[in-house]
């Protein structure tokens, strides 16, 4: 935990930032959550309340930015107080963004709703989004405990979700070939398939923040970027596989 | 005795307690001496003004804190007064977590830590219960808003569970509050399990049904004279029958799984007996599809915690697909390793065939539900399209992981990464 300050009133400075992100992820991962639901059990309303629910999320990032400013401009903090600052801000800009890619997955839930695509799809999609949830869960556990030590595990899950969302992809393009009328549908889900998976990439971003607030050197960058999405085309008309 | 020890116990934690509570006026008395001695030969009076402040200054609050301790004191001299709380806490079955007034936790039970891992006294709650419910539920506490409040609160990954939280102070004035967590998962689960079950169910076992239906018809009808064509759909029907069964089973081990989300825990598998006796079950079917199996085990004591059946079921459904699908490449290894990635200590165990493989896009999906790669290859060796996942399911219990390797052509492996105790 943080160490101990003459001044308790910076103490508690620093340990607001760190609850405020604490809630505001907390938020995040309840809009991705039911964004998903909304989309999985074509449920209008819910995805509605998650569109709402984001103005949360911006006014947490506004709080933390002018807290944070504050912060820097009245103590002038040093060394793991500084990264602590520092890193909230960057924090609390992945976590917005993670509202905002839940949020465009719950306002495309209209425009899925009507032809229903195969649930094998919506099977997929949403075992893609508890492999980011997981991701983004685990990440914040590690904010709370610090226990940096344990983030490994951070890029074998990135690379699940990777994996995962090139395997949709495929199948996504495979339905759209089948029938130009499942375009449509097929495009949004694509669209939604790409925020989640982003969302796991927001939440790598945040643990290496962590890892740099608690140890003060980068994350060892032997990370292979990437899905392989860019290299899928089916030539032609495919024969069913 | 318990409480002569616990009488001690607590005398030098206060002890402890005074000597932190007065860190800073030791620190400043040091820094007062030095300054003495460093302008020792200016003046006398400006480190003794110094000190004579510092001294004011420090009796005040302590004056404060003695008071309000007594008073405490007063109001918890009771029966229960010598009670440790940290055994009363670990006689309580749920999970209980007493933390003060910032939301740091103070003491944590058993049930606590089995129950969410990860929680260290001192780390601060609202970092770990981040959903917006238990947010406000903290407020309300620490801020005196409320004196007690319960809410429901749902944490889905990695394993659902539901949970009826109550917060409330604790005692009078000690600056502490409990949470304790009742565990609602059980109700959910069963309302879930159905609703799941007949989804699935009624989907997969539509199709046999159909065919068996349009073999009826044709029996009663065109094909009603004719013993060799009766023969043949009665066959067909037997298989279809066989097929509902199984899948019957399937479903319902999977749901019994999910009914208990926690292992045990405490209970070692050796993994070298189990996999062998999976080895002997399996060498039957093995022999019948002309596939040799081959072990690869290192020496020394194999175990891990877990549950030997659940164990059991997770190899014997791997060597099983290993066998049917694997049947080409005519061989299966079976090895047991120690782990080599480095962060995690643990035993990782693979079983690997030679046949077709399994292509890129569907390594991700396989252990979804019924997923299948091939669904007539699936439905000829009889699959249910629920194997792998319910590997998964125990894996996920046991905290271990499944990663799956392979090329088309070059047949599959998969290696199970059991977490050491």
């Amino acid at each position: 935990m943080q160490s101990v300050h003459i001044m308790s009133a910076y103490d508690e400075e620093l340990k607001f930032l760190s609850k405020r992100i604490a809630a505001m992820g907390g938020h995040a991962e309840r809009m991705v959550e039911q964004a998903v639901a909304a989309l999985v059990n074509a449920d209008p309303g819910l995805a509605q309340k998650v569109i709402q629910d984001d103005l949360v999320l911006d006014e947490g990032q506004r709080e933390i930015d002018d807290k944070a400013i504050v912060i820097i401009a009245r103590r002038q903090p040093m060394a793991t107080d500084l990264r602590e600052i520092v890193g909230a801000i960057r924090i609390s800009a992945d976590i917005e963004r993670v509202g905002d890619l839940g949020k465009n997955v719950a306002k495309r839930v209209a425009a899925v709703i009507d032809g229903r695509q195969p649930s094998s799809l919506f099977r997929g999609l949403e075992a893609l989004a508890n492999l980011a949830l997981t991701q983004l869960k685990e990440v914040l556990d590690v904010y709370a405990s610090r226990s940096v030590e344990k983030i490994g595990f951070v890029r074998d899950r990135d690379d699940q979700i990777d994996a995962m969302y090139t395997s949709l992809f495929r199948e996504l393009l495979t339905y759209m070939m089948e029938d130009p009328r499942n375009i449509t549908p097929c495009t949004h889900l694509l669209f939604c398939a790409k925020n989640i998976e982003r969302i796991g990439d927001h939440a790598t971003n945040i643990a290496e923040t962590i890892y740099y607030i608690v140890t003060g050197d980068q994350m060892p960058a032997d990370r292979p970027k990437g899905d392989k999405t860019d290299q899928v085309v089916f030539p032609g008309p495919v024969s069913a596989k | 005795m318990v409480d002569k020890g616990a009488d001690q116990k607590g005398a030098t934690q206060a002890a402890v307690a005074r000597l932190r509570r007065s860190r800073w006026l030791l620190a400043a008395a040091v820094a007062a001496v030095l300054a003495v001695y460093a302008f020792g030969g200016f003046s006398i009076y400006v480190p003794l003004l110094g000190l004579a402040l510092l001294v004011a200054a420090a009796m005040l609050p302590a004056d404060v804190e003695r008071q309000s301790a007594d008073d405490a004191a007063a109001i918890e001299a009771g029966g229960l007064q010598r009670l440790s709380g940290e055994y009363l806490a670990a006689a309580v079955a749920d999970p209980l977590i007493i933390f003060d007034r910032t939301a740091a936790i103070v003491h944590a039970n058993a049930a606590a830590f089995a129950a969410f891992g990860g929680l260290a006294p001192g780390m601060s709650l609202s970092l770990k219960f981040r959903a917006p419910e238990m947010q406000a539920l903290l407020d309300g506490i620490v801020s005196g808003a409320v004196a007690s409040d319960v809410v429901d609160y749902t944490e889905k990954l990695p394993v659902e569970r539901t949970y009826r939280v109550s917060a409330s102070s604790v005692g009078h004035a000690t600056d502490l509050y409990v949470l304790v967590f009742k565990d609602q998962s059980e109700a959910r689960r069963i309302d879930r399990m159905r609703a799941d079950f007949i989804a699935n169910a009624s989907h997969e076992l539509r199709t046999p049904l159909a065919s068996i239906a349009g073999f009826i018809e044709t029996l009663r009808g065109p094909a009603r004279g004719d013993p060799a064509a009766r023969d043949q759909f009665l066959q067909i029907m037997q298989n279809q029958t066989g097929r509902m069964a199984r899948l019957i089973d399937d479903l319902l081990s999977l749901s019994r799984l999910e009914m208990k989300p926690y292992l045990r825990p405490g209970t070692e598998v050796d993994l070298r007996q189990t996999i062998d006796s999976v080895i002997d079950s399996l060498e039957p079917l093995a022999s019948e599809n002309g596939v040799v199996i081959e072990r690869d085990f290192i020496d020394g004591p194999l175990s891990v915690p877990g549950d030997r059946d659940e164990l059991f079921q997770v190899f014997e459904n791997l060597l099983e697909n290993a066998c049917k699908y694997g049947q080409s490449g005519g061989r299966v290894t079976v090895s047991i390793a120690g782990s080599e990635d480095g962060q995690e200590a643990g035993i990782d165990v693979t079983i690997r065939d030679y046949g077709p493989g399994i292509a890129e896009e569907h390594i991700p999906r396989i252990t979804e539900r019924f997923y299948r790669v091939d669904v007539e290859n699936s439905r000829t060796q009889k699959g249910t399209g629920l194997g792998l996942s319910i590997v998964k399911h125990i894996l996920t219990r046991h905290n271990a992981r499944l990663s799956i390797k392979s090329e088309v052509g070059k047949g599959a492996a998969f290696t199970v990464h059991l977490p050491a105790s």
